[in-house]
């Protein structure tokens, strides 16, 4: 079976995102809250905890540098959990998947609307964020500020391409932990969201100028601080060639998985 | 014309053909069933004929279109109820149909008109805003089928349908069944219960080894390969009486464990003899559609 051809897009996806957002708009209030604790307390807690000890970082308050790397590690991990734990539910334990697939829908369909429902949830996550930044008046302008809102569906996009991945190659839930422990944690410690990566080791900045997540930061950063960030599209690329690349390997994954 | 028609269909898993050159037609308005051990092959048929896994080899063409090239456009007239329930568990009963009916590019508006009809096919006219966490399994199974229904297909799969469920669920489940057959829609299924079978199918495959071993209506498939009446003796007994009389009163035998089938056209000779013998346990009956499945597919166990 022609497990890697090129996916068949289509607007067909539409149904499945809207399941998705129906299930969440039931839940919305306590999924927000669950999903903005961590982040805001990480951001608040270190933010005035250790930034009090701090002198400026890259030339302004420490919250104020927290708050750009806050946001794109949030909405990063808004996009991966909802592949890997909501999104397994539904293909694996739920079957939810096979069920949408027995009508005229197909698995590409089916992921397409995963892709950009996690990619939404991001964005919810990341406009949550936002408002707080906006209320704390952390950002240098309000109205530069607003690109952070489509940088942020670009960052759920690629980091759920990424984590469908996982997803389809898991055996059970238990098994995404490799994934946090190799591959998420490693980026939120190397890519800038607590400190500049221009402090750590050559070796390490290396790395870390491959991985996704200091291409978000490189864009949500300088926005935050009131530039244009420098080879923004280059950025931009990287973060589409992750999601896309991804997008396209998990496709093929699952429907060996599942199709086969 | 055929609703569904394949043809020399194969699929294989390694070294292992699972569907080995199957021809299969199924008429407009029947029920159609498929039979066979655990391992036959029956839910890789159902899951190439709905176009989700490609075969190596063969053709199958549904309600007009070529599968699976074709298949999106011909599953927009079918229904699914699959072996495993996959209803959202995350919706309640009105939900389902509704998330469900979107799939198939329904407007809300035409789901919600066929909404009524379906809960009360489904027995859960009172239930719409129930969850589905708070049903029973034969509910589950009711709602499963009525949700196939959402699109008025013309064609409805059915794998193993009532499979864990009470006397009195499998009962409804027959009855909604043949309130679909009287509507004319086409039904394909998949079963263990020979029983089912024979109650609801006007014709029937038995699959064995993903071969085609048996094909015909219940009652021909009976007359064509077991004697009309079966007598089942139980015990000690039965071994004795096997060696002094099987050989002149039954047509055919076989003993199984500690139980003698004896096969016979003529049974009045048999009765008398063992309304004779005082401590036999015994059980005369006609000839069913499991007696053709055994001695098709033999009595070892499957997995």
């Amino acid at each position: 079976m022609r497990m890697f051809t090129l996916p068949q897009l289509s607007l067909r996806f539409i149904p499945v995102w809207q399941r998705n957002y129906w299930v969440w708009k039931k839940l919305a209030i306590p999924s927000m809250l669950g999903n903005l604790a961590d982040p805001m307390l990480y951001m608040l807690g270190l933010g005035f905890g250790l930034g009090s000890l701090l002198p400026n970082v890259s030339g302004v308050p420490y919250i104020t540098f927290l708050a750009a790397g806050t946001v794109a590690y949030s909405t990063m991990n808004s996009a991966t959990f909802e592949v890997l734990y909501s999104g397994f539910s539904r293909m694996h334990v739920q079957k939810t998947w096979d069920a949408i697939m027995n009508t005229p829908l197909t698995l590409d369909d089916v992921m397409l609307g995963e892709l950009t429902w996690a990619a939404s949830k991001s964005l919810l996550s990341g406009i949550a964020i936002l408002i707080i930044i906006w209320a704390m008046g952390l950002q240098t302008s309000f109205w530069l500020s607003l690109w952070i809102i489509p940088i942020v569906i670009l960052i759920g996009f690629c980091f759920a391409g990424m984590g469908l991945v996982m997803n389809a190659v898991s055996p059970s839930y238990d098994f995404f932990l490799y994934y946090f422990t190799l591959v998420i944690t490693p980026m939120v410690l190397l890519c800038g969201v607590f400190f500049p990566v221009s402090q750590l080791p050559p070796l390490l900045q290396h790395i870390s100028s491959f991985l996704p997540l200091t291409h978000a930061i490189n864009l949500v950063r300088p926005i935050m601080l009131g530039q244009i960030p420098a080879q923004a599209w280059l950025h931009v690329l990287v973060l589409l060639a992750y999601g896309s690349v991804g997008f396209y390997i998990a496709l093929g994954l699952t429907r060996k998985r599942l199709l086969s | 014309m055929s609703v569904l028609s394949a043809h020399n269909l194969r699929k294989s898993y390694g070294a292992q053909e699972v569907v080995a050159g199957l021809d299969i037609a199924v008429e407009k308005g029947e029920c159609f069933g498929v039979l066979g051990p655990n391992g036959a092959g029956k839910t890789t048929t159902l899951r190439l004929l709905l176009g989700l896994i490609e075969p190596d080899a063969g053709s199958i063409e549904m309600l007009g279109e070529p599968v699976p090239s074709g298949a999106r456009r011909a599953r927009q007239r079918v229904g699914v109820v699959p072996q495993m329930d996959n209803l959202d568990p995350d919706f309640t009963v009105r939900e389902n149909f509704m998330a469900y009916g979107r799939y198939f590019g329904m407007r809300d508006a035409a789901i919600d008109a066929v909404l009524p009809g379906l809960l009360e096919f489904a027995g859960l006219t009172n239930r719409g805003d129930a969850k589905i966490q708070t049903l029973s399994g034969g509910m589950k199974r009711r709602l499963t089928l009525a949700r196939a229904l959402v699109n008025d297909p013309d064609l409805i799969f059915l794998d193993e349908p009532t499979t864990g469920l009470d006397p009195q669920a499998r009962h409804l489940m027959w009855q909604g069944l043949r309130r679909l057959l009287n509507q004319g829609k086409t039904i394909i299924l998949t079963t263990h219960f020979m029983e089912e079978a024979e109650r609801l199918c006007d014709r029937l495959v038995i699959l064995d080894h993903g071969r085609l071993i048996a094909t015909g209506s219940p009652r021909e498939l009976i007359a064509q390969h077991i004697e009309p009446s079966v007598t089942e003796l139980y015990g000690e007994d039965a071994a004795q009486w096997s060696a002094s009389y099987a050989a002149q009163l039954c047509e055919r035998h076989e003993s199984v464990g500690e139980t003698l089938f004896c096969y016979s056209r003529d049974s009045e000779a048999l009765m008398q003899n063992l309304s004779a013998q005082s401590s036999m346990r015994y059980l005369h009956r006609p000839a069913s559609l499991e007696d053709v499945f055994l001695k098709l597919t033999g009595r070892e166990l499957r997995d």
